[in-house]
């Protein structure tokens, strides 16, 4: 019984993972015309990360979607919509501010800033810049989440506030600094772990199914979509300020 | 020996990753909600199985399939394969440049179906709509969508045309696709831009880009080598989206054809 579900989870991995076996080995085959180097590394890497696929899959359906809704509803039980949003802010600042993609990121972003000539080349404003555009997508992923909740509570339709949101992104497009636009863009994409969407997910979705009158589908989804939106806004505004 | 080291670095970093949530999720239970927490066993369970998971699959990338991608971006994108031996390029010629775009749709495509966010979203679409989405559709269409970005992202760089304009001409597509998409659809739509970008995909991706950006002459990887996360991040909002606007035009027409041959 354990044994074949365990085999369904590792079955299912393999087909997840198989994609990327099947291009890389046709490059490397067809195009390059090159043997596979390191083939047993190779192996062993991908039985690994087959492994690895199949227990996080199995980590979320016993523990991150259920402690993300059951976190939804006692905090909609409770009825103090100041600990919902404090939690819906904690939750977006803390997982964002250590995210080590953005660390990453944001110290390219000072390189480039630096080599334009918009800050010092001194290491310590180096990271001061860093730091503080660090804070800057943090701040803005933890009021994205909250903006997002604020929606779910009242039932805002969600393509007013994405279309609004575009149309900032489009005008400060044309004011911010152009060593900013590309890293500001791509701020977006890497703000959202693996292992908070998941919980945001389950976040939205717990809450809009213990609130009457919200649809889980229509309601529920919808505030990744913030947490990659407000982080472009905002680091665009950090070039504006900053320079 | 190296192994278990690098193994246990990895380990304790996703341990951090998890420990502002812990945190955050304990001191809520304990000090606002007052309450024990349902089920804690279980959950802690499947916590331990998310940090294992995730650290046994990201070693397993980084030993495997990460230096392997980044080996095929260079070789791809060295001018000495795309031009023949002993060329000399001055100026990028965007036709020659053939089978990195078809090496970025694909790579794009397979670290998408492999990305563990999508999987969760995937999952937690199919329970919420009962079924109707189903998750491996999902998960194509955003492939898919990542795909074409990422393609028209190299294809960016090649040219050296301006990122913005891409961008400002996906948001518009966007916004139009929003009037006349089921209304059921968009707020997922727009998640499944989000979370394309994660743990699989950003590596290798910023592996390509920068690495196309440093080779194709007159390009400065500063400058040019950002963007393909963006246009990894836009394109599936754009295919989910016309996924759902097919589907409903589809299922219209069936039914205007089932209309017309009952009132004969």
């Amino acid at each position: 019984m354990i044994i074949s579900i365990v085999l369904k989870k590792i079955k299912n991995a393999f087909t997840d993972l198989l994609p990327i076996f099947l291009v890389i080995s046709f490059f490397q085959i067809f195009v390059l015309k090159q043997p596979l180097p390191q083939m047993g590394e190779v192996l062993f890497g991908a039985l690994l990360v087959v492994t690895g696929l199949s227990l996080f899959v199995q980590g979320l359906e016993m523990g991150l979607f259920p402690i993300g809704e059951s976190m939804a509803h006692a905090l909609a039980r409770k009825g103090s919509i100041f600990w919902l949003l404090c939690f819906a802010f904690a939750l977006g600042f803390s997982t964002t501010v250590a995210e080590p993609a953005l660390i990453a990121v944001a110290w390219e972003a000072a390189e480039i800033a630096s080599q334009g000539g918009l800050i010092d080349t001194s290491r310590e404003s180096l990271s001061k810049y860093a730091f503080g555009l660090r804070m800057s997508v943090a701040f803005s992923v933890g009021l994205a989440i909250l903006i997002g909740v604020m929606r779910i509570l009242r039932g805002w339709p969600i393509h007013y506030l994405i279309i609004s949101g575009y149309v900032v992104v489009m005008l400060m497009t044309f004011i911010a600094p152009k060593e900013i636009i590309g890293i500001a863009y791509d701020a977006g994409g890497v703000t959202t772990s693996t292992i908070t969407v998941p919980l945001v997910a389950a976040l939205g979705v717990g809450l809009a199914s213990s609130i009457r009158g919200r649809s889980p589908l229509v309601d529920g989804f919808g505030l990744i979509a913030f947490a990659s939106l407000l982080p472009m806004i905002f680091v665009m505004g950090y070039g504006l300020i900053i320079f | 020996m190296e192994f278990i080291y690098e193994f246990g670095k990895i380990l304790l970093a996703t341990c951090r990753d998890v420990l502002p949530i812990i945190i955050l999720i304990s001191g809520f239970q304990f000090f606002v909600l007052r309450q024990p927490i349902p089920h804690l066993r279980r959950l802690i369970v499947g916590g331990v199985y998310v940090v294992l998971g995730l650290a046994l699959f990201l070693i397993g990338l980084e030993k495997a399939l990460f230096p392997l991608g980044n080996i095929m971006a260079t070789q791809l994108s060295d001018p000495a394969f795309i031009y023949g031996p002993g060329e000399i390029v001055t100026q990028a010629d965007w036709k020659a440049y053939g089978w990195i775009y078809l090496f970025a749709a694909m790579i794009g495509f397979a670290t998408t179906i492999a990305e563990p966010s999508l999987i969760a979203i995937a999952f937690k679409a199919n329970e919420v709509s009962a079924g109707t989405i189903k998750q491996w559709g999902l998960r194509i269409t955003v492939a898919i969508g990542v795909a074409f970005g990422i393609s028209l992202g190299t294809f960016r760089i090649v040219t050296g045309t301006p990122l913005y304009l891409y961008i400002l001409a996906g948001y518009m597509i966007v916004i139009v696709q929003t009037i006349f998409a089921p209304k059921n659809i968009i707020a997922l739509a727009y998640d499944s831009g989000g979370v394309t970008t994660s743990t699989v995909t950003v590596p290798l991706v910023a592996a390509l880009g920068l690495g196309l950006s440093a080779t194709v002459p007159g390009r400065n990887p500063a400058l040019d080598g950002f963007g393909l996360i963006a246009f990894a991040s836009l394109f599936p909002i754009i295919a989910v989206m016309g996924y759902a606007q097919l589907m409903q035009w589809y299922s219209q027409r069936k039914t205007k054809y089932m209309e017309k041959k009952n009132a004969f």
